[in-house]
């Protein structure tokens, strides 16, 4: 089943297919908003006109200030306001950032070597899997978290739960497609080690569709890890991610100081558009059949 | 057909099997319950007699099948918070949760249909792709900070809609209910759009995949060349056959609507028992958050075998294909 640009292309397909993804002005919006965050959030403690953990620099005497205002020292200009405790809320949304990413980047990276391995082995796994993606997400991970306790680590296990399934699944499929390729019967009559011919041989040529899947999953392990922190079972307050940023601002909103919720709100949904957009576009250039 | 219904009632029973394992472990492996209920200064007799009283001392597997013979008659453990039986805890609540639930699939189907409808029968319009656009973020907006957003506009900018409660309920067969009375709906609103948000994007999708695959048949060209009138064929012809499929996915859906009602209960402080199970989670009122898992999983799971069954029979192509 080789399409005939593919075939064209086949000399150096990665930097063919880079510039085809190129091609669409929603993958340049989707990157370029994409690089921002995740600039703002590498960059946090530098970018940041103040530690927003550090209990030192924050004065209360701030608390629920409007976007704009000037700190009472004088030093700082608050551009998103600020939140109950006196925080500067610009600087503790790219902290936010930076942990709601971490656990969105690294949930999908951990989940997506379990499934891939899973995927690959097959067997059993794929029961496991079809039971997983039957229930709802949320109540596993209510169980999860009801069962582990709170906290940031458990939450991150609990997503990688979750998510290992999605690989799982599609890395089977790809692979039971490469099986029946000659490389494959190449590979085995060579007498090679299964252990060889599955990640040296077959992964590479599975990972296309696999890295749209991850880029799905990072975006749903960040709302997810969201609404996890903003109903009080993820981030603890002394590290929040956005969500629990959101969950902070809650009960000032209905006093009508909005910036408190809105603010990381846009940003959290700024990251997940993003990450969308880049992996629609994604599977829109590896996705053979949509190359028809 | 009787071999297929057969193994999907097994296919149920396992699911629900693995969750009663899953949760029987967490109940008694995570922590030793005889420790949550004694008292600090208790002595190691206390303690001893106790355990046997639990049956703690016994093999792991008797005291799982003394677990399931508990539950069979209801029997989950109490509250430690309460004090009253988890189950009924969780059967008070339940009612709640299910008027939202079912409110957010009617809204469903009201918006998302003709959406859906009209973005599949003229899709070059420009209202067309805003409605795909509008799907689009319905799918991927975060659904608590969608409720917050209700809130600030309708609740506090506004002061149309009130932001929290039930409002008042009428009693009905022993239940309260929020839908008869016109400060019930009120309550349920907002709560309800925002929980159908996600179904609403599903519907119009669904909908319009479904007119663009049934527009160019044969069926609908001949009911055109007899002269029927649009609208006619629209709901005769197009919609009752896109009907099926989509009746079955938000049946399917309506299990996971149960339980993403956990957010949308705690933003809008909806008595359910979304809001009672993270209240639990977070007192380690642990027989009352299995309870919950338990009762909802299997909720889950029956619905979505009946519609699984219904499928099979309203659809004769579906039938046919079963029994031979």
């Amino acid at each position: 089943m080789t399409t005939v640009p593919a075939a064209a292309s086949a000399r150096r397909p990665s930097s063919s297919a880079l510039r085809r993804f190129l091609r669409a002005p929603s993958a340049w919006i989707g990157l370029g908003l994409m690089t921002l965050l995740v600039i703002g959030a590498v960059f946090a403690p530098q970018i940041a006109p103040q530690n927003p953990f550090d209990l030192a620099a924050i004065d209360v005497l701030d608390a629920r200030m409007t976007p704009g205002s000037v700190s009472s020292g004088g030093d700082i200009t608050y551009l998103l306001g600020t939140d109950g405790q006196g925080r500067d809320l610009f600087s503790a949304i790219l902290y936010g950032l930076r942990t709601s990413l971490t656990v969105g980047v690294g949930s999908a990276v951990l989940a997506g070597i379990i499934g891939i391995l899973g995927g690959l082995i097959d067997a059993l796994i794929m029961r496991l899997v079809d039971l997983l993606m039957s229930l709802p997400s949320i109540l596993i991970a209510l169980l999860m978290l009801a069962l582990l306790g709170k906290g940031i680590g458990n939450v991150v296990l609990t997503l990688v739960l979750l998510e290992w399934a999605y690989y799982a699944r599609t890395a089977r499929a790809q692979a039971l497609v490469e099986r029946k390729r000659d490389y494959f019967e190449a590979a085995r009559g060579l007498g090679l080690p299964t252990s060889r011919i599955l990640l040296r041989h077959v992964l590479p040529n599975c990972l296309p569709p696999l890295l749209v899947i991850a880029a799905l999953q990072v975006a749903r392990a960040i709302t997810l890890e969201a609404t996890l922190s903003f109903l009080g079972l993820g981030a603890p307050v002394t590290q929040p991610s956005l969500g629990l940023l959101i969950a902070n601002g809650f009960q000032f909103m209905l006093s009508g100081e909005y910036w408190i919720s809105f603010f990381p709100g846009l940003t959290l949904l700024t990251a997940i558009v993003a990450i969308n957009l880049v992996g629609d576009r994604l599977r829109e250039v590896l996705d053979p059949r949509a190359l028809k | 057909m009787l071999g297929w219904l057969l193994q999907r009632v097994a296919q149920a029973l396992l699911v629900i099997f693995a969750m009663s394992l899953v949760v029987f472990l967490g109940l008694h492996a995570v922590g030793n319950p005889a420790d949550l209920l004694l008292a600090p200064d208790a002595t190691q007799i206390d303690r001893a007699e106790l355990v046997a009283r639990l049956g703690l001392d016994r093999p792991l597997w008797e005291q799982y099948l003394n677990f399931v013979g508990s539950a069979l008659r209801g029997d989950l453990g109490r509250s430690f918070v309460y004090n009253v039986p988890a189950v009924t805890l969780i059967l008070q609540r339940l009612p709640a949760t299910l008027e939202l639930a079912f409110a957010a699939m009617i809204f469903a189907v009201i918006i998302g249909v003709p959406l859906g409808l009209y973005a599949g029968l003229y899709p070059e319009r420009l209202l067309s792709k805003l409605i795909q656009t509008g799907s689009i973020l319905g799918f991927s907006l975060p659904t608590f900070w969608v409720g917050l957003l209700l809130i600030m506009t309708f609740s506090v900018s506004l002061g149309w809609l009130p932001a929290s409660g039930r409002g008042e309920t009428v009693r009905v067969f022993g239940v309260e209910w929020s839908f008869l009375t016109l400060n019930g709906w009120r309550h349920l609103l907002l709560p309800a759009i925002n929980l159908s948000l996600f179904k609403v994007s599903l519907v119009i999708r669904l909908t319009r995949a479904g007119v663009r695959e049934v527009l160019p048949l044969d069926y609908v060209r001949f009911a055109r060349a007899k002269g029927l009138r649009r609208g006619r064929i629209v709901v005769m012809h197009i919609l009752r056959n896109i009907m099926i499929p989509l009746v079955t996915v938000l049946g399917l859906e309506l299990g996971s609507t149960i339980a993403f009602a956990v957010v949308t209960e705690s933003i809008f402080a909806w008595p359910g028992s979304g809001k009672l199970i993270l209240d639990s989670i977070n007192a380690l009122d642990r027989p009352v958050v299995m309870a919950y898992l338990l009762v909802v999983v299997t909720l889950f799971v029956i619905i979505n075998l009946v519609v699984d069954i219904l499928y099979r029979f309203l659809d004769p192509r579906v039938r046919e294909e079963a029994s031979t």
